[in-house]
């Protein structure tokens, strides 16, 4: 296995596309570059009968490639999805997210709002935009490709805008059922929320990493899933379809600047 | 659900309207300059923006506010420039929204200084609460409920927030989004007539039209003044949001949602909004006195590089 004929990014968005795999007829969204290659990816080789935006106002019948089009491109729309249909779509559950929150915590709660204390924070970023809604009503996976400490925090988030497994967040100690948090894919691994009670699970290793690796740079303890293996190579179809249909502008080479390499192993 | 304190109308909802003086047999009309629109707004207003990030914002009207000497202003807003330039100005005392953003570029400069500055009483909701917060407003009840909310810090941050236990067999506990009622509306549309009827012919109405509902004025700008015969007809008319009596005010200005997009017309100016997120802190004077203190809509237009220019940025590719 010298040298992998694939790059991290590559391995990351087809890792990813596994979130869709059996959700059926929904919209898949992935907010920022990896989590939506990922969706189109999932669309073309998993699951044909995803719904998809072209990222503004309207369903598209196949994903719109990334970046910069050939002249004369036209999406094939099948319907249309402004932001306010989008709400109604979402509020009935049909739909799953992928997202990319700054800080993460052991309860799967996420956030995108401010770094530090809340009324002067260190770092005002976007604010909750519909991580509170979406989290209740739908089922949401996360790309983190920073894999730190910073990223994984130790207790709560800052800010909760995504909202997680947290018992004391439950006073009746009833979630409700339509709280469904799913993969989360890092540099350096794959996790899910199947561990006992929801804990954080690493469910595949990156090529390359530890899982001492990925605890040490994770706030928190870390589940591990039976017979742990390696995140699987991209297939030559998968990367094909990546490579030529859903990213001929490469915008992919950028996720990882200076550590690209898929395979990782010396 | 028990009455509140004062009884179920003590916020006025069927408090009688005075009666409208006579229209007259004249044909209304509801032209304004933008200096008039903003000229009616008050120190205090809550004031909701429509368009969404960095797309089909009044920014003509915002600009206007900024040379005004208008203050403490509550805006309501899914934010871009709109609410930077506000934050920047100082005009700020409440923000309620759910994100601030120029799309592209992903973080508003002037915003984060604010923000991270505690420089207005923070507001921050799931933007499906806000669009129920509005569409309260509109339904002129005191609240929508809803399950957004519930179990995040929205509601730890926004103690104003209560929540209610459904009447009925579940007993479910959700939360009352409060409504967002609007004194006052800006929209920018792409034509309308003098009446106040409009079309917007950009991909996405966003939530303009609970905007109009939830303000007791909404104010427009457009692209184009049409007659009544071109605004809208048969082909257009689902492209109309919200009906007239909506509107109290309409005025013309092409390009007046630059620097952000006007479609079909414009794209984003991506590069004006570096120019613009750029001038943080002491560059904001700068930027004030290059794009802002100017003496009518023209100037602002050559400030920026002319009609041409601005016509030949497309639509940015997402």
């Amino acid at each position: 296995m010298a040298g992998s004929n694939y790059t991290l990014a590559e391995l990351c968005i087809v890792a990813a596309a596994e979130a869709w795999r059996h959700d059926g007829e929904v919209l898949a969204s992935g907010i920022g570059p990896v989590p939506r290659m990922a969706a189109s990816l999932a669309k073309l080789t998993i699951n044909p009968a995803l719904l998809m935006t072209d990222a503004e106002a309207f369903l598209v019948a196949k994903p719109v490639p990334l970046g910069r089009r050939q002249d004369g491109y036209e999406p094939l729309i099948e319907g249309w999805m402004p932001y306010a249909r989008t709400f109604e779509l979402l509020w009935r559950g049909r739909r799953h997210a992928m997202v990319g929150p700054v800080q993460v915590d052991c309860y799967g709660q996420s956030n995108i709002s401010v770094v530090g204390d809340y009324r002067r924070p260190k770092a005002a970023l976007l604010g909750v935009r519909g991580f509170p809604g979406n989290t209740y009503h739908h089922p949401n996976s996360m790309f983190v490709p920073t894999h730190t400490t910073r990223a994984f925090v130790a207790g709560e988030v800052d800010m909760v805008g995504g909202i997680g497994y947290n018992p004391a967040r439950w006073p009746r100690g009833v979630m409700p059922p339509w709280l469904d948090l799913r993969l989360i894919v890092t540099e350096l691994c794959v996790m899910d929320f199947r561990g006992p009670a929801h804990q954080i699970r690493v469910r595949s290793l990156h090529p390359g990493t530890s899982f001492e690796q990925v605890q040490d740079n994770t706030g928190f303890p870390l589940a591990i899933a039976e017979g742990l293996g390696e995140t699987p190579a991209p297939t030559p179809e998968a990367l094909m379809v990546l490579r030529e249909v859903i990213d001929p502008n490469n915008v992919r080479a950028g996720v990882f600047k200076g550590r690209s390499a898929g395979e990782r192993r010396a | 659900m028990e009455a509140r304190e004062g009884g179920a109308f003590a916020a006025g909802y069927l408090t009688p309207r005075p009666a409208l003086p006579d229209s007259g047999s004249g044909m209304l009309d509801k032209r304004m300059s933008v200096e008039e629109i903003v000229g009616r707004l008050k120190d205090g207003m809550t004031i909701g923006i429509g368009g969404w990030g960095a797309r089909r914002k009044p920014m003509a009207l915002i600009r206007a506010v900024v040379r005004s000497p208008l203050k403490d202003l509550a805006i309501v807003a899914y934010g871009g420039p709109d609410v930077g330039l506000l934050c920047a100005a100082g005009k700020v005392r409440r923000l309620v929204f759910g994100f601030v953003s120029l799309d592209v570029l992903p973080l508003d400069m002037h915003y984060r200084a604010a923000r991270q500055a505690g420089a207005f009483e923070c507001w921050e909701l799931d933007e499906g609460m806000v669009q129920l917060g509005l569409r309260a407003a509109g339904m002129r009840v005191s609240f929508l409920p809803t399950r957004v909310g519930l179990a995040s810090d929205v509601l730890r941050f926004n103690p104003w927030l209560r929540t209610v236990r459904s009447p009925y067999e579940d007993g479910e506990e959700l939360v009352a989004m409060k409504a967002l009622t609007l004194d006052a509306a800006l929209l920018h549309v792409t034509e309308a007539d003098q009446l106040g009827n409009s079309v917007i012919l950009s991909p996405d109405p966003f939530f303009d039209d609970l905007f109009a509902r939830a303000a007791e004025h909404t104010y427009l700008t457009c692209e184009r003044l049409v007659p009544t015969s071109v605004v809208c007809g048969r082909e257009r008319a689902r492209y109309n949001a919200f009906e007239r009596s909506c509107v109290t005010g309409v005025a013309e200005v092409p390009f007046g949602a630059h620097p952000t997009a006007g479609i079909p017309g414009y794209g984003i100016d991506i590069e004006h909004l570096a120019e613009y997120n750029a001038a943080v802190g002491d560059g904001f004077a700068g930027y004030r006195q290059k794009y802002i203190d100017l003496a009518g809509h023209a100037a602002y237009l050559e400030s920026v590089g002319g009609a041409e220019r601005l016509r030949a940025i497309r639509a940015p590719v997402f």
